[in-house]
């Protein structure tokens, strides 16, 4: 009884997918925005939980960083992107009073904040909520997944830059997956080569390949890459919708072939 | 139970922790629910640990702390840290230590060619390993069985491990101890900071990258600085701008939206202490364990980084100097 009362908040969610990595900066925050647009556009209901609370990037990524959030009779009521309502976010950024504020706490902290996220707020029916995490596996991690016990997470999606100093965090990631049983729907090679907009020549300017053989390895999908592309951190720094606006651009493609995997790999396990 | 509160107005706000240290400490409205706050309030958290008592002790063989921070992931504190110790120990009569307190992600091991070496107890403690004769390391990197191996621990763990590193280490007499951290502002920290409270960091050394998605958490760690007194020796701007190889091109991969470090630098009245661009042979020496500035010595971005290592020694040696006056 308790239980079913504890996660009322999260039962017209039909997809919980975290999006992880064991490497700081590898475009986590980036991914989670870009899906969710897609997402949108593919008329899909979305929704982001940012769990990162030192370092919120998904105000911005979405332009909504003066938005507010507000108390409703179901807890809490998160920030509406768009006027069809059809993007929600929850961010301890619409929760401080000064943007430039630091939020210095130690994990019991954290914690209590993240089952209040995962249980307060008030998401009503989404297809797909995407849960924006920190770098790492501590607590952030382990109270996220926690929290979400009851609900049964679709899974997770991995995201790693090329070379081996991210790829070895993430092999990291991999093992914390396993132990806590989340299912791994796939890994995302990000910022894997950038083509010069003048010559078009092709810089591996953080190497190649890494994240497509991580996968290989450890028996896990693929789901493609993400090249380096200005036009998407410009969007991101603006809060700009880069899937409606720049479908020319280097990264939509790639981009949109995850999303259509995502869709795919949803409907066959609605069935 | 509830960080965030809703005043009158219907608006959720997040009260912020007025610090274990100030008398507000367990008492402000910030406090409530606060799984810490009995610590707190009873002024426990503010009590003495015997450790930095011990810690201080340790830390009087060494010259010089500096931590490498940011509160942006991703952004190249390791990759820095690493080239600092590098820089700094070609002067073979320096003796230089890294101490790596990512715990979660640990870089340091792989960046300094030294994957799978072990730690070994001695009598005087743990012994780090050693790059050269005058270069030490130390990092959980060295402790775990296998690269697969991940460290699920919650803070109170990692925060225990820190103080090991710190107390339990046998660095020796050293004239550099470079600490390098993960993002953010949380455990790992706090913790290090009160345990090298005592014995005084010369300070900290921020990191980020020029687009405002990363300023924006930068800030929040030069906050951070100011709340633990933390002096900042100054900002590095990294993956600042992009040459292509063959056309010459300048690519801004990561645009300065917001002016970049120089803006933010001039807001905030910290020093600049240099930028250095985007190149492909940085990750490349990185994940071959190698010094990018003994590997490729005359390109832009090695120039760059010996810059900035002169300018943080300059900043040391005034400090002691300034240190010596004090005493
Ligand atoms: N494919 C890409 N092309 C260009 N820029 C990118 C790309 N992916 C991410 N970025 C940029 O890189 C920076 C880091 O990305 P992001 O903030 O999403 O990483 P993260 O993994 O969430 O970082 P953190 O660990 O700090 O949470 C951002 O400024 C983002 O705009
Ligand atoms: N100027 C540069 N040019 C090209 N690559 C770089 C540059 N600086 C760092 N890198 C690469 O970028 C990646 C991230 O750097 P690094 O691991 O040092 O960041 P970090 O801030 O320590 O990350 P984390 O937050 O995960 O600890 C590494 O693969 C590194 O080789
Ligand atoms: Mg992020
Ligand atoms: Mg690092
Ligand atoms: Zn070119």
């Amino acid at each position: 009884m308790e239980e079913r009362k504890e996660n009322n908040n999260l039962a017209g969610v039909r997809h919980i997918i975290l999006v992880l990595s064991g490497k700081g900066g590898v475009g986590k925050s980036t991914v989670s925005t870009e899906l969710v647009l897609a997402l949108r556009h593919a008329g899909k209901k979305v929704g982001i939980l940012d769990v990162d609370f030192c370092g919120p990037s998904i105000p911005r990524m979405l332009n909504a960083q003066d938005k507010d959030v507000h108390q409703c009779d179901s807890g809490w009521v998160p920030v509406f992107v768009d006027q069809e309502k059809s993007i929600s976010l929850m961010s301890i950024g619409f929760l401080l009073e000064k943007p430039d504020d630091a939020v210095v706490w130690r994990g019991p902290k954290k914690n209590a904040l993240i089952k209040q996220f995962v249980n307060d707020v008030a998401w009503g029916e989404l297809d797909f909520l995407f849960i924006d995490t920190p770098p790492g596996t501590s607590d952030e991690h382990i109270s996220t997944v926690d929290a979400l016990r009851t609900c049964k997470p679709f899974g997770a999606i991995l995201v790693t830059t090329p070379q081996a100093v991210s790829v070895g965090d993430v092999r990291r990631e991999l093992t914390f997956c396993k132990k806590t049983g989340l299912r791994v729907i796939g890994i995302i090679e990000n910022m894997s080569g950038f083509v010069c907009p003048h010559c078009s020549e092709c810089t591996n300017i953080f190497s190649k390949g890494g994240g497509e053989e991580l996968a290989k390895h450890a028996g896990v999908p693929f789901l493609g890459c993400v090249p380096l592309d200005p036009q998407l951190s410009q969007s991101l720094e603006q809060g700009r919708d880069f899937m409606q606006e720049f479908p020319q651009s280097a990264a939509f493609p790639a981009i949109s072939k995850i999303v259509v995997q995502l869709l795919e790999a949803s409907s066959s396990s609605n069935s | 139970m509830s960080d965030a509160q809703t005043p009158n107005t219907g608006v959720m706000r997040i009260v912020d922790c007025p610090g274990t240290n100030s008398s507000e400490a367990g008492k402000s409205s910030a406090c409530q629910g606060c799984p810490s706050q009995i610590f707190c309030a009873s002024g426990a958290a503010a009590g003495p640990d015997p450790a930095i008592q011990e810690i201080k002790e340790k830390m009087k063989m060494v010259k010089h702390k500096i931590l490498v921070l940011s509160g942006k992931g991703g952004v190249g504190k390791s990759t820095f840290s690493a080239h600092l110790v590098h820089g700094l120990a070609e002067d073979e009569t320096k003796q230089v230590a890294l101490l790596d307190i990512d715990i979660c992600g640990p870089s340091i091991p792989k960046m300094m060619g030294l994957e799978g070496e072990q730690v070994h107890q001695s009598g005087s403690g743990w012994s780090p390993v050693y790059v050269d004769d005058n270069l030490a390391v130390m990092s959980i990197g060295f402790l775990l069985n296998s690269p697969d191996d991940a460290v699920i621990w919650r803070g109170p763990k990692k925060n225990g491990m820190i103080k090991q590193f710190l107390r339990d280490v046998d660095w020796g007499e050293l004239d550099y101890l470079i600490i390098d951290t993960p993002p953010g502002t949380s455990d790992e920290h706090l913790s290090i900071v009160q345990y090298l409270r005592a014995a005084q960091i010369d300070g900290a050394v921020v990191i980020t990258t020029p687009q405002e998605v990363s300023l924006q958490d930068v800030r929040k760690e030069i906050n951070f600085c100011h709340k633990v007194k933390l002096p900042i020796i100054g900002v590095v701007e990294n993956m600042s701008g992009f040459i292509c190889p063959k056309c010459k091109t300048e690519s801004q991969i990561f645009p300065p939206t917001t002016g970049g470090a120089e803006k933010m630098c001039q807001d905030l009245n910290i020093t600049l202490l240099g930028k250095v661009p985007l190149d492909p042979q940085i990750g490349k020496s990185c994940d071959k364990g190698k010094s990018f500035l003994s590997e490729v010595p005359d390109s832009l971005a090695a120039t760059s980084y010996r810059k900035i290592i002169q300018r943080i020694q300059e900043y040391c040696d005034m400090h002691l100097y300034h240190e010596g006056i004090n005493a």
